[in-house]
């Protein structure tokens, strides 16, 4: 679901424009508003919606669940560690809320704090290994885990 | 110079009666420029529409009395401090420019009707406020376009760069800056004041064109704004949960399973730095 900008709402502050990992917000030349330059493009990753100061940034709902007329506003808090949502369709009979953790760690608090890690040895540097390596990827348990290391494999045909 | 009436001293050339026609005249342009720009923009028509929308959408009825604390609250926020910019530097350079404005309008309209020769001698405080407002225009003014503005400040574009929206601004500008010099210069029928008269009559006789007719509707909405939160439409926004309410928690039991009965904050994440990252 793409994003796009109602244009009553923006102020234009840029703040989408800074925040947007895609550079698809933009500011209109004329208008001096923010707006979805290539919603094709977007990531849906709704950091311009969390961003909005005026709550000026909403998400297109695709006609499988949300017909024509309807409106998906979302409001993602950070300090609530939460994402709201609120479908309406377009005679208002149909309107649902829905409420999700996006975190369930006060954010930062999970960051490895590199600062406290022993610099590494030039043999570390050397290796073709990474940071946490073989440790993180479970490779000193025994190598790589494979089908066949867990007793699996791969059933033919399209499974559902 | 920063204390004598300088609209008094040109009575000897130019009659305070064209002046005050003056004064009349641009009043008359900017009445008749919201009228037509609201006329154009259908914006009263767009917003009636929308409070009426919105009334469909509500939860509950808003009293009289609670309408007129939030028109109170509107206008001591969002009119006399500009509290709805969240970019403090944006805030305080509408402050200068806004205040700096009617600061310098409302005393140019009172020297030119109350003391419009020497004859009639012109408190120092008047001129005094005169150019200070001309300066709070300029300083607010010149910061808003060279740092502020959206074109340079997030998508990078130069200065020099404009367009038909830059109208109000510039105008506003080139009429402080014209203002300052022509009292700098010593007053009098100079260039400095032909260009001052030009600037404020484009500023003025522009209102159709330029932005000018924001300090109208801007209110409007911010008013509308805040009847939704009241009424409880919210412009169709989710509501704004308590997630310790056991309402709530029994609503979106992913609540409590995943965060606990009373989730802590859990921090400013990308407010907890400003936007400047280009």
């Amino acid at each position: 679901m793409p994003t796009f900008v109602y244009m009553t709402r923006c102020d234009g502050c840029g703040e989408c424009v800074d925040i947007c990992p895609s550079d698809i917000m933009h500011i209109d030349k004329k208008l001096r508003r923010a707006y979805n330059i290539e919603p094709n493009m977007c990531w849906e990753c709704y950091s311009c919606v969390k961003a909005c100061p005026h709550h000026a940034i909403d998400v297109r709902g695709y006609a499988d669940f949300a017909p024509l007329g309807h409106s998906v506003r979302v409001i993602r808090d950070e300090e609530k560690g939460t994402i709201a949502w609120r479908i309406k369709f377009r005679n208002g009979k149909k309107d649902m809320e829905l409420l999700a953790p996006i975190t369930t760690k006060p954010w930062g608090s999970a960051t490895p704090k590199l600062a406290d890690v022993p610099a590494p040895s030039k043999e570390m540097r050397d290796s073709q290994l990474l940071f946490n390596e073989p440790k993180y990827i479970r490779m000193d348990e025994g190598g790589l885990h494979t089908l066949e290391s867990n007793g699996l494999e791969i059933k033919k045909g399209v499974q559902y | 110079m920063f204390t004598s009436n300088l609209f008094a001293e040109l009575s000897a050339v130019i009659s305070p009666t064209i002046m005050q026609g003056y004064i009349v005249l641009m009043i008359l342009l900017v009445m008749g420029g919201t009228i037509l720009d609201m006329l154009h923009k259908k914006s009263a028509q767009y917003f009636f529409e929308n409070a009426k929308k919105a009334q469909k959408s509500a939860k509950r009825a808003v009293g009289g009395g609670e309408k007129a604390s939030i028109a109170a609250s509107v206008l001591v926020n969002e009119v006399l401090t500009s509290g709805e910019f969240s970019n403090p530097k944006r805030r305080l350079s509408h402050l200068l420019t806004m205040w700096g404005t009617i600061i310098f309008i409302v005393t140019t309209a009172v020297m030119i009707f109350c003391y419009p020769t020497l004859e009639t001698p012109t408190p120092a405080l008047l001129p005094q406020l005169w150019h200070i407002g001309a300066l709070m225009l300029a300083v607010g003014g010149y910061w808003f376009w060279f740092f502020i503005r959206v074109d340079v400040a997030a998508e990078g574009l130069t200065w020099f760069r404009f367009e038909r929206a830059d109208l109000f601004i510039l105008s506003l500008l080139a009429t402080s800056t014209f203002a300052l010099i022509w009292s700098f210069t010593g007053g009098g029928l100079t260039i400095f004041f032909a260009l001052f008269i030009l600037s404020s009559t484009i500023l003025f006789g522009g209102v159709y064109w330029s932005k000018f007719a924001h300090m109208f509707f801007k209110p409007a909405a911010a008013y509308q704004k805040k009847i939704t939160r009241a009424d409880g439409s919210r412009e169709n926004l989710p509501p704004d949960y308590d997630l310790t309410d056991p309402e709530v928690q029994r609503k979106f039991p992913d609540i409590p399973m995943y965060m606990g009965k009373n989730p802590p904050n859990m921090g400013l994440c990308i407010k907890a730095e400003r936007a400047k990252h280009y």
